[in-house]
Formats: C-alpha cells, structure tokens, sequence
C-alpha cells in the first residue's frame, strides 16, 4: 500500500488523508487513509453505509477535497489544484460509472456516449468528426452495438449500465470509478456488467469499484474494507 | 469546450421539452408582437397622415418681401427677373412673383361702364400683379381663355385674368367675346379664368395684370411674394437658397415659410400612438422574461442529476451556467421570430384593411427577435447561475 519503486505505474496515490465535515459534532468520514492501485488492478471498497464509502469516492473522483493528507491522481498532485484544473483532470483521466447510470433520458445511446468528449479538450487526431465512430466503438467494447440510435428507456438495467461504462470509456480514462455499479441490477444483468468488469480488466484497464455487495467485491484482485473511515486490506 | 457542442446540448435540452418549451416562448411572443404591431402601425398610420398633405403643403414655399421703406433711393429688394434665378434653383418645379399693396387690395370693379341710378354694378376686388408663371405656381388651371404671357408684359397690354371667384362676381362666365373690366378709370379686356387654385386662394378674388400694365397704371411696382413649388423632399433646400437667389446679400430681410420638417411631423404623430401600446409591449416582455425564468429554473431543479452528470464528465460551472444560459436565450429567440412574423402580419394586415402602405422599419423586423434573445438572455441569468453553484457532489445524489 505504499508507493513501490515503479511509481509511474501508480494510478491512484492517497497518503495520510483525512476528511471532516464541520458538523457538531465534526463527522470524521476518513482517517488517515493511505491508498495506491496501480495501473490495470482491479481494486473493490467495501464497507456498510456510513462507513465513509462514498466520502473516498468523492475524494477519488475529485468532487470532494480531502482536509488533510495528499492524493496523487495519475501522477498529478490534486490537493493543491484549483476548482477549474480539479474539473478538467476529473473529465480527462476519471470515467463515472454511477449507480443510478446518469444517462441522459432524451438523447440516444450514441449522444450519451458522446457526451463525454464533449467537455474536455480535444486531444491530438481525435477530432469531432469522428467522435459518432469513437462512439459506436465504444459501445461495441461493451457488447452494445447493435443498440446504436436507442433511446435509454428502451434498454435494460444492464444494457442501461453497459452504456454508461461506454460513456465512461470513450475518454480513455486512466481509471474506472464504479459507485455500486449493480445496486439498481438484478443477478442476471449483474452478472453481465461483472463480466465485462473482468474483460475491462483483462484489457488493461484500471478499476475501482466500491460496493457493499460482498460477491460484486469478490471479483476484484485487490479488496479494501472501510469501516468508520479507515481502511484495511483484506486477503484471500 | 467547442462552442458547436456547448450549441448541440443547449438546443438537445430545448427540444427535450418541445410543448414546455413552446409554451415558454408565448410570453415572448406576445410581447414582441406588440411591440411590432405598435410600432409598425405608428409608423404606417403616421406616413399615412403626413401623405396627405405632403403633396401640398410640403412641397410649397413662400418668400415675403418687405416693402421698401419709403423715401429710400435704393431698387426694390426682389426684381421681377428675380424668379428665373429661382427657376435655376435644384428642385424647383415653378415660381411666380406678386405684387400687391394695401391700396390695390380693395378696388372697385364693375363689368360694364353704363351707370344706372340705384344700381350698385360694382364689386370690391383686389388687384394683384403676377408674372406670367401664376396659374402653374397656385396649381391652379385656366376655366376659360388664356392666362397672359411675355408678350402681353412687354407689349404693356391692358388685359387682366380674373380669379373664378371674381369672375362669379362680376358675372362673366365666357371671354370669346372679350368682355372688358373697368376700375380706376381704367378698361381692361379679360383674356381669361383662373380657377382652381389651391394656394394664395385669395387670388380666386383677384383681379390679375401683367406687371408691366400695373406699374404703369397702378403704381404696382414692387414684388411683394414670390410662390415656389419644389419637388418632393427638396422645400427645405430652396426654401434656404430661394432668398438668396432672390436678394443676394440682403436674404435676410426676406420672410421665408417653408413646410415643417416632414420627418418631426412623423415622429410627432408615432409618438402619440405608441406611448400607450409600447408600455403595454414592454410589460408583455417583462412578464414573458419571468415565464422564462420561472421555467428554467424548474428546467434546472429537474436536471439536478444531468448537472452533477455533466460536472462529473469534466463540465465547468461556467459551462454549465452556459448551457442553460443558451438554452434560454435560444427560448427567446424563438419567442422573438415567431412574434416578428406575427406582428409583421397583422401589421400587413391592417394596412390591407385600411388601403395604406404598410411601413415597417428593416431595424425593427431585424432586430426585434434579437430583443427576443435579449430577454430570454436576462430570463436566463438567476437560474445559470443556480446551476452553476451546485457542488456536484449533491447533484449527483438526485436521479438522472
């Protein structure tokens, strides 16, 4: 849990942070969290509800701030970062995976997927143009080509959430960041979105998912249990 | 962020909605209808008024001379010759000198000379002195004979052209048989009726003489007014220049009526007619802007999720104020078109209607939906920057 040698390949580098909100009493959410996943682990969270779960996440996705301690995102100090630099690096190197999917329910599958791109900058040969292409491949990566020009509504749960991995994929992030990617799915559709976890994976791809669902956090490689704001490795 | 997808997303979300979106534009699109039709109808109506006495009033100028003060030994102000340098002038269309005085203004006149006891023959009328321009500068025509011309002025000719009026009076109707007038112990021969005469009507009573006559025999030597028509739109132009040509170095003794500035006369006119309506206008607008307000803030109280969605995926606050700024702007430039087109029409409308021109202003037909954006843009303001506040972390708590 501390960063090795090859620390290129670390994506995700949390030391000594901490997370109060100013409450009375202050809700101490993290304590003195320390974290690396490298490049291509499969890392799950897990822990009961206000076990400060969703305070990491927020912490890892960039949404929130930590009170204390430093977090490395792809070798970028965050801490320090201001709310506009904090918001391109969220857009270009972290995919979202909610959920509740967060598709938009009045554009098709291919807009959803799209609009990833649509706010950050625009990277060298991937141009608008093409953007329709990176799309349609993106949701072939997922097993969903053949649901190109659907609306939302007309998809299953899994389908739903297969879209929104698309989404979070089409940006090339350097990190997948699932908030119970299967809470709102039934065994079967989780099943599939926990296969495709395992293919992602197989690919390279980095994956934080935080769940309470304890088979969902068997898959991972790597598991990380929270409890009252602190983490332990767990072990086969 | 590529100002193409900033445009993508605001219209996507406008079109999400079509009915409420629809609905929105109504107040938009009362208000600029009746701006429109205000101020399209003013300014239909008031060409309208000012054409009807353009024709005449706008196109006419009248210099007063002074009469010279007596015992000074210089010519008179205005010669005779005087109206071909005004003739010369740019948008002259024809002038005429008159000469009359207090004395000649009342003087018996009678139709024949027998004296019959107990009968009054006679008639008060005034003698004017005209150049031979006259009938064309009070646009008024011949009833009968002839009106003098050059050669009656130099050759001194005892003729005189009788207004209708005086004729009636006199109870001459025809001058093949040249009846002959008699005043001051004087006869002359009528050669001829002026009649319809549309300026100096007082002339229609007159008795008219070729100057030459009246100076020797009148004592009617000085031009006292001189009637310029000019074409349409030039009056103002001659009426600074005619004194000049006139009396040049001493224009300034010269009295010069000229029409009032056409376009004031306009204004005058929209001014009375729109007050009312563009109040009326404005608070449609007003209340139109908080129809677009209101909607887009539930807009954004309903997209709570979307927002924290698009913050996740890398949005700015301030591309997400953008967003929903252009969303409502896009609102009011709807608003704005379809009330131009509507206004426009009624405008047209009514003009066919009422047989006018319709007169639209090419500023207020284009720039009335941008008056549309403009409160859709304001509309907009509160509620962007509500959505611009949100922390993402609470937006993405509500559902998509």
């Amino acid at each position: 849990m501390t960063p090795g040698p090859s620390s290129a390949a670390v994506v995700i580098e949390l030391t000594d942070v901490e997370r109060t909100f100013d409450t009375r009493p202050p809700v101490h959410a993290l304590r003195g969290v320390n974290l690396a996943v490298r490049r291509g682990e499969h890392l799950s969270i897990v822990g009961p509800s206000g076990s400060g779960k969703s305070t990491l996440l927020n912490t890892l996705g960039l949404l929130d701030r930590p009170t204390a301690g430093t977090y490395r995102l792809d070798g970028v100090e965050t801490t320090g970062l201001g709310d506009l630099e904090r918001t391109a690096l969220r857009g270009s190197r972290i995919g979202f995976v909610f959920q509740s999917f967060h598709l938009l329910p009045y554009r098709t599958v291919d807009e959803n997927v799209m609009l990833a791109e649509a706010y950050r900058r625009p990277r060298p040969g991937l141009g608008r143009g093409a953007r329709l292409t990176r799309a349609r491949e993106a949701l072939d990566r997922v097993g969903l080509g053949h649901r190109s020009g659907f609306r939302p509504d007309r998809l299953s749960g899994g389908e739903r959430q297969r879209v929104a991995i698309a989404r979070a994929l089409i940006s090339d992030p350097a990190l997948l960041l699932c908030d119970e990617p299967t809470g709102n799915l039934d065994t079967e559709n989780t099943l599939s979105v926990l296969e495709l976890f395992d293919d992602l994976c197989a690919q390279g791809m980095t994956l934080v998912v935080i769940t309470h669902d304890e088979s969902v956090s068997r898959r991972a490689g790597q598991r990380v249990r929270i409890t009252d704001g602190s983490l332990t490795l767990e072990t086969e | 962020m590529d100002p193409r997808d900033l445009w993508t997303e605001a219209l996507a979300g406008v079109m999400a909605r079509p009915v409420r979106s629809a609905l929105t534009t109504l107040g938009t699109v009362l208000g600029i209808t009746t701006l429109v039709i205000t101020i399209g109808v003013a300014s239909t109506a008031g060409n309208q008024i000012v054409g009807r006495f353009d024709a005449l009033t706008a196109t006419s100028v009248t210099v007063t001379v002074p009469s010279a003060p007596a015992g000074s030994d210089d010519g008179p102000l205005v010669d005779w010759s005087g109206t071909d340098a005004v003739r010369r002038l740019a948008g002259v269309e024809s002038v005429a000198a008159l000469a009359d005085s207090t004395v000649t203004n009342s003087v018996q006149v009678r139709a024949n000379d027998v004296k019959a006891p107990g009968d009054v023959s006679g008639q008060t009328l005034a003698v004017v002195a005209a150049s031979a321009d006259l009938p064309a500068a009070v646009r008024g025509t011949m009833t009968a004979g002839r009106f003098y011309d050059s050669g009656d002025i130099t050759g001194h000719t005892q003729v005189a052209v009788l207004g209708d009026q005086a004729a009636r009076l006199l109870g001459i109707k025809r001058v093949q048989d040249s009846p002959a007038i008699f005043f001051q112990g004087q006869s002359y021969t009528v050669i001829g009726i002026l009649g319809g005469i549309r300026r100096e009507q007082r002339l229609s009573t007159a008795v008219i003489v070729p100057p030459t006559t009246a100076a020797d025999r009148l004592g009617l030597r000085d031009v006292t007014r001189v009637l310029i028509n000019t074409a349409m739109g030039a009056a103002r132009q001659v009426a600074h220049q005619a004194p000049i040509a006139l009396a040049p170095g001493q224009e300034k003794a010269l009295t010069v009526a000229a029409p009032e500035d056409l376009s004031r006369a306009r204004d005058g006119v929209q001014s009375d007619v729109n007050g009312l309506f563009l109040v009326l206008g404005l608070v449609s607008l007003v209340v139109g802007a908080i129809g677009i307000a209101n909607v887009t803030l539930v807009t954004v109280m309903e997209r709570v999720g979307e927002i924290g969605l698009r913050r996740a995926l890398g949005a700015s606050r301030r591309q997400v104020a953008g967003q929903f700024l252009l969303e409502s702007t896009t609102i009011g430039l709807l608003g704005g078109i379809v009330g131009t087109a509507l206004g426009t029409t009624v405008v047209v409308c009514v003009a066919v209607f009422r047989e006018w021109t319709p007169v639209l202003d090419t500023n207020l037909a284009l720039g009335a939906p941008f008056a549309g954006a403009l409160v859709g843009l304001l509309a907009g303001l509160y509620p962007s920057l509500r959505a611009a506040r949100m922390e993402p972390v609470d937006a993405l708590r509500a559902p998509s």
